[in-house]
């Protein structure tokens, strides 16, 4: 890696690192797992002064009850989410994302937190989250707030964040069961999703009682599939009421995607089967 | 056989045609002893202890450690570093080059661009292909006013580190004029088209033809004529290490040393000796470790030539350059991109008459060291495994403004085997045939067999291999279920290619340059035994074979042997790794030259134990010791007098080592069946590999494990093609698949299981009987895999599909035939 030069932080405390943050504003990039940011400055797409590595802070690489669900921390790497106890438990599409990520290496460095803070459309990350009302915490020199994972991610590598914030972690605010799944379509060189699909529902009687639908990889950025969601809540879910919901997808955002490796009419295409497939796998989980 | 294959050859062929290249059209020759006077492996070694066992490699534990060196990894006193600034347009005019930021930059020793250099270092060189009005562009090594490919080197700049060369690559300022770039070389050939190189009257490099038989005849006969187009995708070959140049040159000792990572640093040395003006004494060429090539170091590159010129500019510190991956993708030699148009004669029992092949072949923007003879390749093997009596490839080689195309595993053999291998699907399907009747219909069985393209086959039994593999993948069960998914709705396909292909590269008189290999085995005065080989390994495993091969007929234990390869200055002389040449060719000159050892070693251990004359004629070898009569010496004994210099034998020398030149008489032609089941997804267009099945024939197994280890990455290559890799660049010449976030080589979650198994045809060009394996899954699997998706896609009425499958093309097809009435 011959990237441009830069100072190399790695502060101790959260609010260290904030502070470093605060003094040099965009100047500085914070360093997790590097899997997206390493990248960027072995091309020199990204030229920062300093890096702040948060990736050893204490306390940030745990999975934690908070309220009735859970907290995952900034340094949660996507292999924790594969094997903790406590996500299988109370968030199960969570854990069943996480294997969809890339391969051992990426799962072993990479967070969830530092997708997200990437915002870019083809990771897996956003799907799951918008389904399960993620909110992102996040920290800078004038306190705390809190941000819908909706709201966080504003488009195409573009979030809420200012230069000198940090996410501290992602908090799921409930405990869901294990009707879900999560489905993708994998871009065969990098591993990202073309089209990815994660859904989380509940049935009473035979009947889907709630359903939420995260559609990643398709799109600017990634999105609930509301009418899908409104056809079948409280529906019957046989293969053809799912099949025919499905077709709704391509009302729902009006900017697929199309690039080198798959275009705007394939994305959707395969949008509205993975939304089939997934449903039906969430009914049979 | 081998030799009368070669003058049947001759006279057949008589009526092909006189336009292809001699060196080319030459697979006869005077086989070098005559096969009753040659001393054969097995005979001389009964009962091998290694040579034909799965020996694990010995390279292995430093490769697999991290304790090997590779270019990079070698840390010379005093170095600078090279980096270099490359082309961002695919053509335009270099205006201006304001350099003296960069110059002024810390660390920075020199800013260097054409006018620094081209007093020192020449033109880019290319071997010379035989085809007569080739159109040869002046190609530096680093840009003269005009850059023609997007990466092509413009300026160079050397520093004390990496990092403030890399720094001041950005501080160089260059003005570009834009120029029109051609990048699809059918439009390219337009008499309008913009033109790569001014100095040209065209973008048309050379035409070229190879045919025989009587077409006209043949396609008068047919039942029908089927017409079809197909492509071989441009591929990026991506070795895991990429290439890196270390030159340093000594003033007082007038001396050039180059470190590269490279598959031929004796040819490479004689090139840069050309380029530089220095004779070749004077210049020493290194491959360290080389992590693998794929053709893609079979070349004489400009940066070797650039660095080396920069040595002398700094002499006497040494310069290093190590590539990054991006440049390795827009500026490491590309694969295949050949278009074929072709014509099929065919009759309704499947029988093949004659094919006609009209190729274009997208050479890119210049000619690097085989870029014109790779497509030639393509020509040639157009017959396949297969007999009919009549073909014609007609090739023009075009330029555009991309990275030139050169060799990259199996160099024009995977080419043909795709065309001649859909084209066998393509005749079953038009008749409703099973395409293995198809094959066996078709096939050549009586060796040495000789094509319409002026090649004679030395030995072989395809319906043998393809009767195995049938077996292996349970084909006829296979069918039935296949039949009853498709009742079900499932896209269910099984495709096969019986594959035939060229190793041994080569005859010297079908070679480009000479086609012979050296080795030298040396023995020391304490017996440690020492092989130098003119091969080039980077991956092959040859340090073990010829490790097996030597302790074999010298009777001692692998780890005696240590073979050595890749130096100028201790190999005598080489030609290299490529073309599966290897261990057949570079093989047998070990073989020979250990042999002439042993013949010594009996005389010297005769004459130091006193033998009779009788005696002295059987001296035998066991456990280890030379046997005269009642009484021996060890192997270290014989070796220490060898040297001591006090017994040696009547009309022998001291000293105790024999080098050996191998000229082979003729190519081998391995072959094998090849055959891959898959489901399609209807509603994605993925395609899933349930099964995998194959069957090899190498001639004589040097080593089970290095043949499975060859065939399963071949496999692993051809899958790529079939399925994921495209270089794709715009309209505007930019590359789009500049890094591996967007080429998509496989990787081990792409990879089916493998059922691997082998015939065992020996060949009699060389007295190992080995033939080659290099190449072989690469060139077996594309078609098989490619076969089995069209396959799939039959009921829907789809004949063929342009490679790479990726889901959104077998999508669009599926879509496309749901629609159509
Ligand atoms: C080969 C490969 C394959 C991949 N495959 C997939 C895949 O299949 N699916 C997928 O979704 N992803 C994939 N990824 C991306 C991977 O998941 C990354 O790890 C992830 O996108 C970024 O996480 P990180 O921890 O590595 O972040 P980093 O690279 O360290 O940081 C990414 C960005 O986020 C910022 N950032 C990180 N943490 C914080 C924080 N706490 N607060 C504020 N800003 C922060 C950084 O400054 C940087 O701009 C792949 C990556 C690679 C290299």
């Amino acid at each position: 890696m011959i990237p441009v030069a830069f100072d190399y932080h790695r502060p101790r405390t959260l609010e260290e690192a904030v502070d470093i943050l605060r003094q040099y504003g965009d100047e500085a990039k914070v360093l997790a797992g590097g899997h997206s940011l390493i990248p960027a400055l072995k091309l020199r797409l990204a030229a920062p002064k300093v890096v702040v590595d948060i990736s050893r802070l204490p306390g940030l690489s745990e999975v934690r009850r908070s309220g009735s669900g859970l907290s995952i921390g900034a340094g949660v790497t996507h292999h924790q989410l594969m094997v903790d106890p406590l996500i299988a438990k109370l968030c199960p599409l969570i854990a069943r994302t996480a294997p969809e990520i890339g391969d051992v290496q990426v799962r072993n460095l990479g967070t969830l937190v530092g997708s997200i803070c990437h915002a870019d459309p083809a990771a897996d990350w956003p799907a799951p989250l918008l389904a399960l009302e993620a909110q992102v915490v996040i920290v800078g020199p004038e306190g705390e707030r809190t941000l819908h994972i909706n709201e966080f991610i504003e488009g195409m590598l573009t979030t809420r964040l200012a230069g000198h914030e940090i996410v501290r972690e992602v908090v799921i605010p409930r405990a869901y069961p294990a009707s879900c799944a999560y489905k993708k379509i994998r871009q065969s060189a990098s591993g990202f999703a073309i089209a990815g699909v994660a859904v989380q529902l509940e049935k009473k009687n035979r009947k889907c009682s709630s359903i939420a639908i995260g559609v990643t990889g398709v799109a600017q950025r990634a999105f609930r599939a509301r009418l899908i969601e409104k056809s079948l809540q409280g529906a019957e879910l046989d293969e053809k009421t799912i099949a025919q919901a499905a077709r709704q997808v391509t009302e729902e955002v009006n900017d697929f995607l199309s690039d080198l490796h798959a275009s705007a009419a394939y994305r959707a295409a395969l949008a509205q089967v993975l939304v089939q497939r997934a449903v039906l796998a969430a009914l049979a989980a | 056989m081998a030799k009368t294959a070669g003058k049947k050859s001759v006279t057949r062929t008589g009526k092909a045609s006189a336009k292809a290249p001699r060196r080319a059209r030459q697979s006869a020759a005077k086989a070098a002893p005559p096969a009753s006077q040659r001393v054969d492996f097995f005979k001389l070694v009964p009962k091998p202890r290694f040579v034909g066992k799965p020996v694990k490699r010995k390279e292995d534990v430093r490769l697999i450690t991290g304790a090997g060196h590779y270019v990079d990894d070698l840390r010379l006193a005093d170095m600078l570093h090279v980096e270099i600034l490359r082309s961002p347009h695919a053509h335009a005019r270099i205006v201006s080059m304001e350099v003296e930021e960069a110059r002024k930059a810390s660390g920075v020793v020199g800013v260097f661009a054409y006018k620094e250099i081209s007093s020192l270092c020449g033109d880019v060189p290319l071997a010379h292909p035989g085809i007569p009005d080739l159109k040869v562009p002046h190609h530096p090594v680093l840009a003269d006013g005009e850059v023609n490919f997007v990466g092509e080197p413009a300026a160079a700049v050397v520093a004390e580190s990496r990092y403030a060369a890399r720094d001041a690559v950005d501080l160089i300022r260059v003005e570009y004029e834009p120029l029109p770039a051609v990048v699809d070389p059918e439009k390219a050939l337009a008499p309008d088209a913009p033109k790569v190189h001014k100095e040209l009257a065209d973008n048309l490099s050379f035409s070229w033809e190879v045919k025989g038989g009587d077409l006209d005849e043949a396609f008068k006969k047919a039942d029908r004529i089927i017409q079809q187009r197909v492509r071989s995708q441009r591929l990026i070959p991506c070795a895991l290490e990429t290439r890196g140049v270390i030159a340093q040159y000594l003033t007082g000792e007038e001396q050039l040393t180059v470190w590269t990572s490279t598959q031929i640093p004796h040819i490479l040395r004689t090139q840069l000796s050309g380029m530089l003006k220095l004779p070749e004494s004077k210049v020493r060429v290194v491959a360290p470790e080389v992590g693998g090539g794929f053709g893609s170091k079979l070349n004489v590159y400009a940066e070797e030539g650039l660095l080396s010129a920069l040595a002398r500019l700094v002499a006497p510190r040494p310069v290093k350059w190590i590539e990054t991956r991006r440049e390795n993708m827009a500026a490491t030699t590309h694969g295949r991109d050949q278009i074929g148009e072709l014509s099929i004669a065919a009759c309704a029992d499947g029988t093949v008459l004659g094919v006609k092949h009209d190729c274009i072949a997208d050479i890119g923007a210049y000619h690097q060291l085989f870029t014109a003879i790779i497509p030639t390749l393509t020509g040639l093997m157009l017959a396949g495994s297969y007999r009919f009596p009549a073909a014609r490839t007609t090739l023009k080689g075009v330029f555009t403004n991309k990275m030139p195309t050169d060799a990259y595993r199996g160099a024009g053999r995977p080419e043909a085997t795709f065309i001649i291998e859909r084209i066998m699907d393509l005749v079953a399907a038009e008749f409703n045939l099973d395409p293995v009747e198809v094959r066996r219909k078709n096939f050549a069985r009586k060796f040495p067999f000789s094509t319409p393209t002026g090649l004679a086959y030395d030995t072989g039994d395809y319906e043998k291999a393809l009767n195995q593999a049938l077996k292996l993948a349970d084909y006829q069960g296979r069918r039935a279920r296949q039949a009853k998914a498709r009742d079900e709705g499932r896209l269910v396909g099984i495709g096969l290619s019986t594959y035939v292909e060229i190793c041994s590269m080569g005859p010297s008189k079908g070679m480009a340059a000479g086609g012979w290999e050296s080795a030298t085995v040396r023995v020391s005065p304490t017996g440690s035994v020492e092989v130098l080989t003119g091969t080039c390994a980077h991956g092959q495993g040859q340090e073990t074979v010829f490790a097996q091969i030597t302790a074999d007929v010298l009777g001692i234990e692998m780890d005696q042997v240590k073979v050595q390869r890749g130096d100028t200055g201790n190999v005598p002389w080489g030609v290299g790794t490529f073309g599966s040449r290897a261990t057949a060719v570079g093989g047998t000159a070990v073989f020979e030259a250990a042999r002439r050892v042993l013949e010594k070693m009996k005389k010297v251990a005769a004459a130091a134990l006193g033998a009779s004359a009788a005696q002295a004629a059987r001296v035998q070898i066991k456990n280890g010791k030379f046997w005269a009569g009642k009484k021996s010496l060890s192997f270290a004994e014989v070796a220490f007098q060898a040297h001591r210099g006090l017994v040696i034998p009547e009309g022998e020398t001291p000293g105790l080592e024999a080098t050996y030149f191998f000229e082979p008489g003729n190519f081998t032609f391995p072959f094998g069946a090849h055959i891959c089941q898959v489901e399609v997804d209807r509603d994605t267009g993925e395609v899933s590999i349930q099964g995998y099945w194959a069957v090899d024939d190498c001639g004589k197994p040097m080593n089970p494990l290095l043949i499975d280890g060859q065939v399963h990455g071949g496999i692993a290559q051809g899958l790529g093609q079939a399925l994921y890799e495209e270089a794709v660049y715009d309209e505007s010449g930019q590359l789009l698949t500049g890094t591996l976030m967007d080429y998509a080589v496989p990787k081990a979650t792409h990879m089916p299981w493998l059922h691997c198994e082998r015939t065992e045809t020996p060949t009699d060009v060389n007295p190992l009987g080995v033939k080659g394996v290099g190449e072989a899954g690469t060139i077996g699997s594309t078609p098989a895999i490619v076969n089995a998706v069209i396959d799939a896609l039959r009921p829907l009425g789809i004949k063929h599909l342009d490679m790479p499958l990726r889901p959104e093309k077998v999508w669009r097809a599926i879509k496309k035939a749901a629609a159509a009435p």
